[in-house]
């Protein structure tokens, strides 16, 4: 019946030509080459649009402004110096690198051990249009702590920036990133987060404006038991590169890493890319690993990538999977609405909202979910869908 | 009281480059109140009569018209066909994820009634309905058809059916995959809205079994795409005994044994 079917196409375990465990890593941009746009890592990222952060011609010449609304945590600016930062993670690629090696001062956000702290909201506010800021963020949530984190990132302008993530032994650390810029705005962000024994990481990311947004979340864990949630909601307009680079590294027995990103586009040439990596490395057995990225195609002109890799270096694992999939709209299930009366642009707004509702359950903080529901809708209404 | 006629119906379904006519003029004419079986082997064309109908964009309408009640069904789009009284139940129901079925039900009975019932009397309403067709009422939280049985769904169609009272209703298939508890529910729930007088339906069948739960005032056999002879439930009880064969040429039971 279906006149314009989902395509989904399920690959094989994919296995990248180079083993993820070897991908280079540094925290001095001089040690990366610069990347001229062919290399695996920035392939599906025009260049062009990156305005200087990846080869080293962009200067700081503003800042992004933080901001932070939490009663339960304690907020620190350090220096270069405070030999706590860089323990989440090395910078992977040379735009991390340069955002490592450009900041001056760096926020340091602590849920002090065994606190139950209230919604943490972290303001980033853009350099302004035109500037260039360079930015770093650690976000410490100390042994059986638990808290809810929301980095709100609006504004204009330039920004590379490193978010560090350490959840401590026991602790349920949320983190909410929501990446609405306005529409002159680039990004190129990693996220580190490293889950001690027995952590929990719930990782929600949510890019909806921006020129170019790309974020890397990377989750490792430092010791056995850490359950680690990579989700991501994603909405590319006309013109916009929305790309997400996932990677789950097993390097210890007996975590959890459940990956789920879903994203919708509109409008010419918007464009989104997810590359999902998980790496289950010899030492980590009893691993437990799923990804799946889903993309709804809405107009012509858009288009989605979706690049699931699993590399696993140990049989002795719980399970390993995942799907991707990339589809048009589906006609039947609006067919379906519209023949109990539902007018059509009614139809296709239940079908989208559908389609982020289960993401959107998951993020436990009501108001930021509500806001995203508005966001989501304030999207459909421009194109008239 | 609503009328729907159906005159000279042709229509194609496009296929990858050419176009094939599957009906090939079919008149008809229910009123509200009356009860059509139709009747047919397989690929006989009875489903694209009724997706036609509903306006399905796989199917060209070549020549003919569909009039409810002497408005043009063919010149409205698919959901204003909806609000003006037509209702198709599906015979494979469509899954929509992430859309609870309280507030598929909800903003469908707003769009078909013209306003939002009020939440009071809906939450009521709908309970109602749902038990009289035995239907848990966890159902009304999950996703519209997502996961659901065979059974499950055909309920959800006529409990759908009950909602939205349309003027007329074309019932496709609503017996094929059903048990024969579940068939009972079914048809109750078919004749409870039948009941009313109000509503005119098409029931599309291949099996007279359903004919046992809900009596027709006529039976129309359709083959090769238009209806080849209409009369009385009697035509139904010819059809249990000896098939579709004096229509199609080849042995077609319409009984299951």
């Amino acid at each position: 019946m279906t006149s314009v079917a989902q395509t989904p196409h399920s690959h094989g375990a994919v296995v990248p030509k180079a083993s993820r465990a070897e991908q280079f890593a540094s925290f001095d941009v001089e040690a990366f080459e610069t990347p001229g746009g062919r290399e695996e890592i920035w392939r599906f990222t025009p260049m062009r649009r990156l305005r200087g952060l990846h080869d080293g011609s962009a200067p700081a010449t503003g800042e992004l402004t933080v901001e932070v609304d939490g009663p339960d945590v304690t907020v620190e600016t350090v220096g270069r110096d405070d030999d706590r930062l860089g323990a989440a993670g090395t910078p992977g690629d040379r735009v991390a690198a340069q955002a490592y090696s450009s900041f001056t001062t760096a926020t340091v956000l602590t849920v002090p051990q065994e606190v139950r702290a209230g919604v943490t909201t972290v303001t980033l506010t853009g350099p302004g249009e035109g500037k260039v800021a360079y930015a770093h963020l650690q976000v410490r949530a100390e042994r059986f702590a638990e808290a809810v984190v929301v980095l709100d990132h609006r504004g204009s302008g330039t920004v590379a920036d490193n978010v560090e993530i350490l959840v401590g032994d026991g602790a349920k650390l949320t983190v909410v990133s929501v990446h609405d810029w306005a529409d002159d705005a680039v990004q190129v962000s990693a996220h580190h987060a490293k889950l001690g024994r027995d952590a929990t990481l719930r990782h929600h990311l949510v890019s909806l404006g921006g020129d170019l947004v790309r974020v890397s979340p990377t989750a490792v864990f430092a010791a056995p038991g850490g359950d680690a949630e990579l989700n991501g909601l994603y909405f590319a307009d006309a013109g916009q590169h929305i790309e997400l680079r996932t990677f789950a590294d097993h390097a210890q027995p007996n975590c959890k890493s459940n990956v789920t990103y879903k994203g919708a586009l509109q409008g010419d040439g918007a464009r989104t890319v997810w590359i999902g990596d998980v790496l289950i490395r010899a030492a980590a057995e009893g691993t437990e690993t799923f990804e799946l990225n889903r993309n709804l195609v809405l107009t012509e002109g858009a288009r989605a990538d979706s690049v699931p890799n699993l590399e696993i270096e140990t049989g002795e694992i719980a399970g390993a999977g995942h799907a991707s999939a990339t589809g048009r709209f589906d006609d039947e299930q609006l067919f379906y609405l519209q023949a109990r009366g539902i007018p059509e642009g009614v139809a296709r707004r239940l079908v989208v909202r559908g389609f982020f509702h289960e993401l959107l359950m998951k993020i436990g903080v009501p108001e930021i979910r509500e806001r995203l529901e508005a966001a989501i809708e304030a999207e459909l209404e421009a194109v008239g869908a | 009281m609503s009328t729907l006629e159906i005159k000279g119906l042709h229509v194609s379904v496009a296929t990858d480059e050419t176009s094939k006519e599957i009906l090939s003029g079919v008149d008809l004419t229910i009123r509200a109140g009356e009860t059509h079986a139709i009747m047919g082997p397989n690929g006989s064309g009875k489903s694209t009569l009724s997706y036609a109908i509903a306006g399905h964009p796989k199917y060209e309408v070549t020549s003919g018209e569909v009039t409810l009640d002497g408005e043009d069904v063919l010149a409205m789009s698919v959901d204003e066909r909806a609000r003006a009284g037509l209702f198709l139940a599906m015979q494979y129901p469509v899954e929509v994820p992430g859309v609870s079925m309280s507030n598929f039900l909800r903003t469908a009975a707003t769009a078909v009634r013209g306003e939002a019932p009020k939440l009071r009397h809906w939450v009521k309403e709908v309970k109602e309905a749902m038990a009289e067709l035995d239907i848990d009422p966890a159902f009304a939280e999950r996703s519209v058809n997502e996961g659901f049985s065979g059974g499950e769904k055909k309920r959800h169609e006529i409990l759908q059916l009950a909602l939205l009272q349309p003027k007329i209703a074309i019932l496709d298939e609503t017996d094929s995959g059903l048990d024969v508890d579940a068939l009972r529910v079914v048809s109750e729930g078919i004749n409870r809205v039948k009941a009313g007088g109000e509503v005119g339906i098409m029931l599309i069948t291949h099996y007279t079994r359903i004919l046992r739960h809900i009596t027709p005032d006529f039976v129309h056999v359709f083959a090769g795409g238009r209806i080849v002879e209409s009369g009385g439930s009697e035509l139904a009880d010819q059809l249990e005994e000896h098939g579709y064969v004096r229509f199609t040429g080849k042995q077609e039971p319409a009984a299951i044994g």
